[in-house]
């Protein structure tokens, strides 16, 4: 039942293939291929579930639930909610109809939008009826968009036989300890059974919801995401236990997404100046995590109420006011969408066979060291966004055994245009901090200044690989860099 | 006997969910949420404790009849006063 064929009738063979034994299908290889084929199946095409499926179809939020039932300390509910979105954004609030109607306003015109979430400010659970009155107008009236919700747990045991109802096939939760004493770190009180409760109390019925409604989805068949915030100094050693827990009862996914935190969000975390951990603690963090768990690297904590492809906002072309005004036919839209969707799954499926033969006639000793890239992308999988223009990288490492999707970094969240980024100028400062260890960075065109700064800051910049596939620009410059002798040397993993 | 929602509300409709005698509305335009007056029983005889601020997450949102905060500034977040929004 939750086995929903939203592409149409895709045969086995256009599903790409998590298994590329040469490991150079980025994403798809370190998260997907644990995963069995009925799994793969309904994530594949899922924005936030597959770097590869992130290029090509889109996602969108919409903000029906604002009532919370806990309070965190990263989150100020005048903001999104930071379980699944970047505080700072205040989302514009509707009513389910109005929801609903923009949803299809948005699958009509962006026939790539696939997955429809409901998200911050606040718990969707915690807001039943606005959240299922959306869902079961969306289930009726657009079966071809996927639902997906994230919560804080505390309310989801009561909900998991409704949550079978809808299109819904994964639900997030935002799972940070599965220790009250730590819990007490992160979660003051959680408002349970007529009563507000605080501290380990509180953060213990949090934890023991948490557990007894991941375990009643998994019984149910649907799909379990778990989201992180690594918190230092708080939970960073604690992760790891919390993805073996998850893991053994049957998530499917764990995603550790760092904390932001600004004394201006006015957060408890913001105004103690609880620091989020640097690009490389959290990848240093995720890496142990995966030897546990296959985790989700490209996470964006995208913002909650955001329209469109990847890196792309579309939202100001669908304000309620637009929208009032907009004649939508779902029925021709749904036919429109079906062809999209089916030439795009054709793509995904042809660039998967091209990407597993990257590495095939290259022969590279097995004890060369891998090596950190920085992509410039507007998306398609390729190397096609100008250095000055890139809000995010995309970093790549290039190893022997070929090349693999590591995470995102964004720029603005390493940059506040303060003194946080170094002396002098400060943006290009910030996006060098951002890239730290990464050795190269690939684009389509930089700029003759910012070339000499990174140059000096030990990232090489390479501007030769414009509109080429991802994968193959990386492995081109992981072989130059191996015959020009760069990659022989002793030294090690450069972090600098 | 009634509590009172004042405009450090940030419209979160959370009280309005939990409040057993619907006493509580979204203001006029864009203005906070109001607990009416006449009808508030501070949850006497439903519950232990005034629903609404049990579960309202903003300090000094929500305010007793003589005009002190039910939760003071820091009883939510413990926060230290010196870091004190600017009322
Ligand atoms: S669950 Fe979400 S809305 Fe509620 S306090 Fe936490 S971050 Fe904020
Ligand atoms: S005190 Fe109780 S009755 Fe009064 S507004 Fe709050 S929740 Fe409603
Ligand atoms: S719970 Fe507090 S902040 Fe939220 S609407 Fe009610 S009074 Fe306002």
């Amino acid at each position: 039942m939750l086995e929903l064929k939203v592409l149409g009738d895709h045969s086995e063979t256009e599903v790409p293939q998590g298994g590329c034994s040469s490991g150079s299908c980025g994403s798809t290889d370190d998260q997907l291929s644990h995963l069995s084929e009925s799994v793969r199946q309904r994530v594949f095409n899922h924005p936030c579930y597959s770097e590869q499926a992130h290029h090509h179809f889109a996602r969108m939020h919409v903000a029906v639930a604002p009532a919370c039932n806990i309070q965190c300390n990263y989150c100020n509910r005048k903001y999104d909610c930071a379980n699944e979105s970047r505080p700072g954004v205040v989302s514009e609030l509707l009513t389910p109809k109005q929801a609903v109607k923009k949803t299809m306003a948005v699958a009509a015109n962006i026939p790539q939008m696939t997955v429809l979430g409901i998200a911050g400010p606040g718990d969707p659970l915690a807001n039943p009826n606005k959240t299922f009155s959306t869902f079961r107008m969306l289930t009726e009236q657009a079966p071809d968009i996927k639902l997906c919700v994230s919560t804080n747990g505390l309310a989801l045991p009561d909900y998991a036989d409704e949550l079978t109802k809808h299109n819904i096939d994964h639900v997030t939760i935002t799972i940070n300890c599965v220790d009250p004493e730590i819990g007490a770190k992160i979660y003051p009180w959680v408002f349970w059974n007529n009563k507000r409760v605080r501290g380990v109390e509180g953060a213990k019925i949090l934890i023991d919801r948490q557990q007894e409604g991941l375990e009643k989805l998994v019984e149910r068949d649907i799909l379990v995401k778990v989201n992180s915030v690594m918190l230092p100094g708080i939970n960073d050693k604690h992760l790891a236990e919390v993805s073996r827990v998850v893991k053994s009862k049957g998530a499917f996914l764990h995603n550790v997404m760092p904390l932001i935190a600004e004394p201006e969000h006015g957060t408890y975390f913001g105004l103690m100046e609880q620091r989020g951990p640097t690009p490389k603690e959290l990848q240093e963090l995720q890496d142990e995590c995966s030897g546990d768990m296959n985790m989700m690297r490209h996470c964006r904590q995208c913002r909650a109420d955001a329209v469109g492809l990847l890196g792309e906002d579309r939202g100001a072309e669908f304000t309620m006011e637009k929208i009032e005004a907009m004649e939508i036919d779902y029925e021709a839209a749904m036919v429109k969408r079906k062809k999209v969707h089916d030439a795009i799954n054709a793509e995904l499926a042809k660039a998967t066979t091209q990407s597993q033969s990257v590495n095939a006639d290259h022969a590279i000793p097995a004890e060369t060291r891998p090596v950190l890239m920085a992509i410039a992308s507007q998306g398609g999988g390729l190397v096609n966004q100008h250095f000055g223009h890139a809000k995010e990288f995309l970093v790549y490492e290039a190893s022997p055994e070929g090349v693999r999707f590591i995470s995102h970094r964004k720029t603005d969240l390493y940059c506040t245009g303060g003194d946080t980024c170094g002396d002098g100028d400060s943006l290009l400062g910030g996006i060098i901090k951002a890239l730290e260890g990464c050795e190269a960075v690939l684009c389509s065109k930089i700029g003759y200044e910012p070339w000499e700064t990174l140059e000096s800051a030990g990232i090489m910049p390479n501007g030769e690989h414009a509109m080429e596939k991802i994968e193959d620009a990386v492995w081109a410059v992981y072989v130059e860099m191996y015959q020009n002798g760069k990659l022989t040397d002793n030294q090690t993993q450069m972090t600098a | 006997m009634a509590l009172k929602i004042v405009d450090r509300c940030v419209n979160c409709h959370a009280c309005q969910m939990v409040c057993p005698t619907g006493s509580i509305r979204k203001g006029k335009n864009d203005a906070h949420f109001l607990i009416n007056q006449d009808t508030c029983t501070e949850c006497v005889g439903s519950y232990d404790e005034p629903q609404c601020s049990s579960i309202c997450p903003i300090e000094c949102a929500i305010e007793f009849s003589d005009g002190s905060p039910v939760n003071p500034f820091g009883s939510l977040t413990g926060l230290p006063l010196d870091k004190a929004p600017l009322v």
